[in-house]
């Protein structure tokens, strides 16, 4: 157990403009500009971040849906980025995916039986159709659905519950990371609870680890071990949970949280409000990428680029942060401390 | 429930409205039609256009046995009759029974419309596939079909026709290659959009091939879109064959056809309309059916389609 089940070391994904009359390349999206991180076993890290920060292309990255510009890939001591299809693909089983839109991520098509059937058919995981008909009844009672419900078509479904068969189809390959991209937003409250719970009572049944992408900041607290932010197409800060919510090292991270409503009338915390927009992925800022709209920004913040470095912090272990304000003495930053954002964290 | 003698907090006698009749809780649900007959209720136009083309189809099938003549014998001394119980739709100019001739040429029309439709969508679908799924092939192809379609269908069917005899086959092949394009297009664009579809993805995380993922996931889901287009190409194909017919570069004279007998009668439309005028309805209506039908298949196979098409 020593090795760790994903390690994603400097990832780039950057996605060429196409333009002009012969369709020639007028410039790039750097949609996941180099970043890196890990996840071990029964472990879920949490992917937060804004529209369009790349959080859903790292997820698509390490599924291999598309190549990769740049970076390593590594699942289980084993490179998978540089893989041929045909190599790739007995690895495939062991990373699955839960999309966003339950409407869109079942095909209108197939039959429950018959979605759920191919992945345990590709990878050959049933020995005969017998097996295969109780691996498939075992799926629905492991989401809570009906075995009977079987021989139904996608449309007879509701949301909630065709996420459920959207997860016990990335079940069905018994992986051992999932990837849930977005995987609660599009469900109302009440659905979007049971959703949550459903996987967070597999993840302990099955000791599988997630990649749990989101924006929802209330529902990762809940659901997650680790929590990487990214802005722009890199990680700005990665910390466990308690440390993260507690005591957040960098200024994107603390505006985000002050942003989550407190579910309490009356109550308001100070907001870190931010100037401007997110800057444009195909043309990012120079320097920190975002020193554009952080109030504490400086001018070494426009020229150079912080790396994502442990924070010299005795009661933040494994708290990573990519800032120059904590090269200043601790007196001078804002940011030091474990001041702030507790409520969360409580 | 309120008894006769309840009187409400403002002194009204609740009673009063007991009378009302009591409405159940649950209006007993409108029990949607099963079955064939259910389905043709829901969608009248898919009814109205089927029985109308069942019709033509008919018409065309048992032309012999419908009371027609030889639709190419000649009577030069009962040339130009009026319609008559001997003559129903009247005679042409060389003694001809129209009747005969017109229900003859319900057999070029809509064999030419659905051989078309057929060949059409097969070539089509093939093309749009590939460009769909192959970059490098995508370019080369689709500027060749913009060119193609930059020319209007009729005059690049006149000017295939040109190059070859006229003949039945050859105003199929020169229609279809005039509507492949279109066809290819609208393949092109839905396997695009399927590529990203997240079922799609997730059959890729799961270890489909692509073969399989072709099969499975995107030719069933192009096969609505395609239906619909086959039917208008249908309807095209059967309006561009009685075109070329009439200008004489399509089906041969001595094979009756609507195109033909329309053309044939067009000298003499001031003082015999009749001629022209049979042959114009019977193409009217069954290009009206495919229209309906495919309004219809539109609609019953995926409401989203109405908007994109």
């Amino acid at each position: 157990m020593s090795q760790r089940l994903l390690e994603v070391s400097d990832l780039k994904k950057h996605f060429p403009l196409k333009g002009g009359f012969m369709g020639g390349t007028t410039g790039f999206v750097y949609a996941v500009d180099g970043i890196s991180f890990h996840i071990e076993r029964g472990e879920t890290l949490s992917l937060v971040g804004e529209s369009g920060c790349g959080k859903s292309t790292v997820g698509k990255a390490v599924l291999r849906l598309f190549p990769i510009t740049g970076g390593q890939v590594v699942l289980d001591g084993q490179r998978i980025d540089d893989l041929s299809p045909s190599a790739l693909r007995p690895l495939r089983r062991r990373v699955q995916v839960v999309f966003q839109d339950p409407f869109s991520s079942l095909n209108p098509r197939m039959r429950v039986k018959d979605i759920l059937a191919e992945p345990i058919r590709n990878f050959g995981l049933a020995r005969n159709a017998a097996d295969l008909d109780a691996r498939i009844a075992a799926l629905m009672d492991k989401v809570r659905l009906p075995r009977d419900a079987v021989g139904r078509w996608p449309h007879e479904f509701s949301g909630g519950q065709r996420q459920r068969i959207g997860i016990a189809r990335a079940l069905a390959a018994e992986p051992d990371l999932i990837i849930c991209d977005e995987a609660v937003s599009a469900l109302d409250v009440s659905v979007k609870a049971q959703i949550v719970n459903l996987l967070q009572d597999l993840q302990q049944e099955l000791g599988l680890a997630m990649l749990f992408i989101s924006h929802d900041l209330a529902i990762v607290e809940h659901m997650t071990h680790r929590v990487a932010v990214m802005y722009l197409g890199k990680i700005v800060e990665v910390a466990p949970k308690r440390s993260l919510f507690g005591a957040p090292k960098h200024p994107y991270t603390e505006a985000l949280l002050s942003a989550v409503p407190i579910p309490e009338p009356g109550a308001a915390r100070e907001r870190v409000i931010l100037k401007g927009d997110v800057p444009s992925p195909i043309n990012p800022p120079k320097g920190c990428r975002f020193h554009t709209r952080c109030p504490y920004a400086f001018d070494r913040c426009r020229t150079e680029e912080p790396k994502l470095v442990p924070v010299a912090d005795a009661l933040a272990p494994g708290h990573l942060s990519a800032c120059h304000l904590h090269e200043m003495p601790a007196a001078e930053n804002p940011l030091a401390g474990t001041k702030g954002h507790a409520v969360l964290a409580a | 429930m309120a008894s006769a003698s309840t009187l409400a907090p403002g002194g009204i006698d609740v009673g009063a409205y007991a009378a009302a009749p009591v409405m159940p809780d649950v209006l007993p649900p409108v029990k949607p039609k099963k079955g064939f007959i259910g389905f043709l209720r829901r969608n009248p136009t898919i009814a109205v256009g089927g029985f109308l083309l069942l019709l033509m189809l008919f018409v065309a099938i048992f032309a012999p046995v419908l009371g027609t003549v030889d639709p190419t014998a000649l009577a030069p001394a009962k040339r130009t009759r009026e319609p008559s119980s001997m003559y129903w739709f009247g005679s042409d100019m060389l003694g001809r029974d129209v009747y005969s001739r017109v229900l003859y040429g319900a057999r070029v029309s809509l064999l030419v419309g659905f051989s078309v439709a057929f060949l059409a969508s097969i070539v089509g679908l093939t093309i749009g596939m590939i460009a769909g799924y192959i970059r490098l092939a995508d370019s080369i192809i689709m500027r060749i079909m913009d060119g193609l379609m930059s020319i209007p269908p009729i005059l690049l069917a006149i000017a295939l026709m040109a190059l070859t005899r006229g003949s039945v086959q050859n105003v199929i092949i020169a229609i279809t290659i005039a509507e492949i394009p279109r066809v290819s297009r609208l393949v092109r664009g839905v396997v695009l959009s399927l590529r990203e579809q997240p079922y799609v993805e997730a059959a890729v995380a799961a270890g489909t091939r692509t073969p399989m993922i072709i099969l499975r996931h995107i030719l069933p889901n192009t096969l609505a879109p395609i239906t619909v287009q086959a039917t208008y190409i249908c309807a095209a194909a059967m309006i561009t064959e009685a075109i070329l017919s009439f200008i004489g570069a399509g089906t041969p004279p001595i094979i009756p056809s609507w195109g033909n007998i329309m053309a044939e009668g067009r000298a003499l439309w001031q003082v015999k309309p009749y001629i022209v005028f049979f042959p114009a309805v019977f193409l009217s209506i069954t290009v009206l059916a495919v229209n309906l039908l495919g309004d219809g298949l539109r609609d019953a196979l995926d409401p989203r389609m109405a908007k994109r098409l």
